[in-house]
């Protein structure tokens, strides 16, 4: 009975440790496994015009929330015109604007996608659109009337309409009314206007085919009809609905594409190139949108990082050491220190530590023999050991330098007081009990050491533990759980195995 | 060597976890551990209980009092020194004799009073106690143990370790030190445990470093045969602890004295396990026996010790 509530809070912790992981995963897009990449497409619009020699602007319409994309970045380079993002009622807008400007101008505008089906379906018009009016002269009128007919009769949805439709204007050899409609219109207008005379909302979009290093590539118009709630894309010529995987809608309804003033023969060309980007850098890039990011520890300064990088290990350490020593049953001496050695290891690399680690507490040891005789006071004993072991690193850091090792240097990362104390207890230890014990505890420390650097060390808990700070509530969990494990240490297994059994 | 985790359950062995989780931390209360902890207030206590315990001759707790030390053992020609709280038989100084102005320690070596003092000074100042707490030093008479158990011994004196669960003597071991455990009666240290037949006190089996044997290593003597007397006042010694301490598990380590008989050495709050080795049994059943008796009936040390023996006796002897 009274474990019960002990497991539901256990469960309670590792359930949302690792619904916030997902919810940081899905809404800031961090990756779950560091050195993922992404393929990120970096677009660069060119604009050219000839100015007056008057005040100019240009307004550009910038995509918005397209659909199957998330923008990462946006960037604008014009040398001597100022560049300003506005969010005008049809859409945002960049503005570039300088005071005088003659002869050939040159405007950029480079923007990263990514890649997201997610991307701009949060993204529904306020209102439902209203079918436009539309003109035609009188035979057209009747063409249209004819053809929209035909298709009202074999389709029953606004999308089957329009496919219908397109397969009428698309047929090798068009019927009459189709042949002199597509006389007088290009065929996405002759589709918009015929939709929209149907009463079927239409727009013409312009969109842009992603491919790998095309340069100058001009916008397509793009046929996209409104079916609740989305505006839904069709492909005017083979009558498939929906988003082609590298179609990128830039300018959808609204103003107009491009306004120049004070400019004219303007022109405007794209260019693209597909990058991979670590996947990490990516999020970071979008963290400055509030809510779950400002939860991150991204936020503060990049010194304060580095010092969470490490202390955020500790934990895993812990359940290690926790691990190690009421599972399996190793004695270490020192309950903590082997994480310390751990977190030493990782600033000096492995082998090096080692050899720092294991030389000063064996000259430790040495002199602490020489201490023992001494009969100091406790306190005053491990100070001296304290002032030793500062001596002893610095000679090793000295001499290793000189002879051109840098295995010296490392040593400044162990912790010198728990070093001085670890010296101490093996001192003890060895009067007490045997050199037996103290290497048999000694290698213990070591070898829980080793293992829990080899955990730090590994990418994946380095990253997890950063940038999903929750998973420290599942890894308290398991120490919990861990923590109520009454049953035999693995050493017992040998320690009691000497007992023959009874019948 | 390596047996299964059920096969030890089978036995009824009793882990380190468990042990800490459901017998220590569950029935010894931490407020009382000082009673255990420091042999002064164990031996104060004792004595207020009118249990045997070696006698007190006196309590040196500041430096000036080193002084008048010589005054204290005037009279006596065998004393021990013993940090109070000092753990694992560290910084006890043994006299056994004196030679004109010396003192003839345990391994036969002689001091002079200079030294003594010395010690003295180092266990007020805590060399001996834990994390270097300051400490006091007791002044006690010798024990000199019966003829069998000098036999057995190499130079310490042979103890009797006996679990106590809720007042119930659970499980016994004679320790006899050896050359290998430097003359202290440590099991991992290299001395010999020997299990104790609760109903009989006779020797059930022997073990040094978990492995069986049948005589001492040092001094050959035949180690099955041991008939521990006095065995009930022994068993009621130690089951009157649990009134003495309140605590409910612990381990109560007897000497028995040639001119005294029965007398209690130390108590320990967190008793090792190698008594099961030293027994070839687990201590789980016996414990499960007494926690499924009723918490509410408090029988006399007496009666405990009855029903311990006729519930505890092994069979096989």
């Amino acid at each position: 009975m009274k474990i019960k509530p002990f497991y539901l809070v256990v469960a309670i912790l590792i359930l949302s440790g690792l619904a916030l992981a997902w919810v940081r995963h899905t809404h800031l897009h961090i990756p779950f496994w560091p050195g993922q990449t992404k393929p990120v497409w970096l677009i660069e619009a060119r604009i050219d015009f000839v100015a007056q020699g008057k005040p100019v602007m240009v307004s550009l319409d910038l995509p918005e929330d397209p659909p199957g994309f998330r923008q990462v970045s946006e960037q604008a380079a014009s040398p001597g015109y100022g560049f300003a993002t506005v969010d005008a009622p049809g859409g945002r807008r960049g503005e570039w604007t300088r005071r005088h400007a003659a002869g050939g101008q040159t405007l950029y505008y480079k923007v990263q996608m990514v890649p997201d089906p997610t991307g701009g379906m949060n993204h529904v018009p306020a209102s439902p659109p209203e079918a436009a009016a539309i003109y035609w002269d009188e035979l057209q009128f009747t063409a249209a009337q004819q053809l929209l007919d035909q298709a009202h009769d074999r389709s029953s949805t606004p999308i089957s309409f329009a496919r219908e439709l397109i397969r009428q204007l698309g047929a090798s050899d068009p019927d009459q009314n189709a042949s002199l409609l597509l006389t007088d219109y290009p065929l996405p207008t002759l589709l918009m206007r015929l939709l929209n005379h149907a009463g079927i909302p239409a727009r013409l979009s312009l969109g842009l085919e992603l491919e790998d290093a095309r340069r100058y590539q001009p916008l397509k118009p793009v046929l996209e009809i409104f079916d609740a709630p989305h505006w839904v894309p069709i492909d005017h010529r083979t009558g498939v609905h929906g988003l082609p995987d590298n179609l990128l809608l830039w300018h959808r309804g609204g103003h107009s594409m491009m306004d120049v003033t004070g400019g004219s023969r303007s022109e405007i060309r794209f260019s693209m190139i597909r990058q991979t980007m670590p996947a990490m850098d990516l999020a970071r890039l979008q963290f400055d949108e509030g809510g779950l990011s400002r939860m991150s520890l991204y936020h503060l300064p990049i010194e304060e990082q580095s010092v969470f990088k490490l202390l955020l290990l500790l934990p895993v350490g812990a359940l290690v050491v926790t691990f190690m020593r009421l599972i399996v049953g190793v004695r270490t001496a020192g309950t903590f220190m082997p994480i310390l050695i751990a977190l030493a290891f990782l600033q000096t690399s492995l082998i090096r530590g080692l050899i720092a680690f294991v030389g000063i507490v064996s000259m430790g040891l040495v002199l602490r023999g020489y201490l023992s005789r001494l009969n100091l006071l406790m306190v005053a004993r491990i100070s001296t050991l304290i002032v030793l072991v500062i001596f002893l690193t610095s000679m090793v850091s000295v001499l290793g330098y000189e002879l051109g090792f840098n295995v010296g240097l490392t040593v400044t990362f162990f912790p010198m007081v728990i070093i001085a104390w670890t010296i101490e207890r093996m001192s003890i230890l060895w009067e007490e009990e045997g050199s037996r014990e103290v290497l048999a505890q000694g290698f213990g420390s070591l070898s829980v050491a080793l293992v829990a650097y080899l955990f730090m060390r590994t990418g994946v808990v380095g990253h997890l533990t950063f940038n999903f700070p929750e998973v420290h509530l599942v890894l308290l969990a398991l120490i919990l759980v861990i923590g109520q494990y009454t049953g035999y240490k693995l050493t017992e297994l040998k320690r009691f195995g000497v007992m023959e059994g009874r019948k | 060597m390596w047996r299964l985790p059920s096969d030890l359950k089978r036995q009824g062995i009793l882990g380190m976890n468990r042990r800490n989780v459901a017998y220590i931390s569950r029935y010894n209360s931490r407020a009382k551990y000082p009673l255990v902890d420091n042999k002064l207030k164990t031996k104060l206590l004792a004595e207020k209980f009118h249990l045997a315990t070696p006698r007190l001759r006196g309590v040196i707790g500041y430096q000036y009092e080193i002084a008048s030390f010589q005054k204290t053992v005037e009279q006596l020609d065998g004393f021990a020194i013993k940090p109070a709280k000092g753990a694992g038989g560290k910084g006890i100084l043994v006299v056994t004799d004196r030679q004109g102005d010396r003192f003839v320690k345990a391994s036969g070596d002689t001091i002079d009073t200079h030294h003594i003092k010395r010690h003295l000074s180092n266990i007020l100042s805590g060399l001996y106690s834990l994390a270097g707490a300051p400490d006091v030093a007791i002044i006690e008479d010798l024990i000199r143990p019966i003829e069998m158990f000098e036999a057995l011994s190499y130079e310490g004196v042979p103890d009797i370790r006996i679990i106590v669960f809720r007042g119930y003597p659970v499980m016994a071991m004679l320790r006899l030190s050896t050359q290998a455990s430097d003359g202290k009666a440590n099991l991992h240290k290299g001395a010999v445990g020997v299990g104790l037949d609760i109903a009989t006190g006779h020797s059930l089996h022997a073990v040094q470093y978990a492995k069986r044997v049948t005589h001492h290593p040092d001094t050959n003597t035949p180690l099955d045969t041991i008939a521990i007397p006095d065995w009930r006042t022994l068993l009621v010694l130690a089951a009157s602890n649990f009134e003495l301490t309140g605590l409910g598990y612990i381990g109560a380590d007897l000497v028995v004295d040639r001119d005294r008989g029965p007398m209690l050495l130390e108590l320990n709050a967190r008793p090792g396990l190698s008594i099961q080795v030293a027994n070839g049994a687990g201590l789980l059943p016996r414990l499960q026996i007494i926690e499924q008796l009723d918490p509410d009936f408090s029988p006399s040390a007496e009666e405990r010790v009855d029903f311990s023996m006729a519930t505890f006796g092994t069979e096989l002897h």
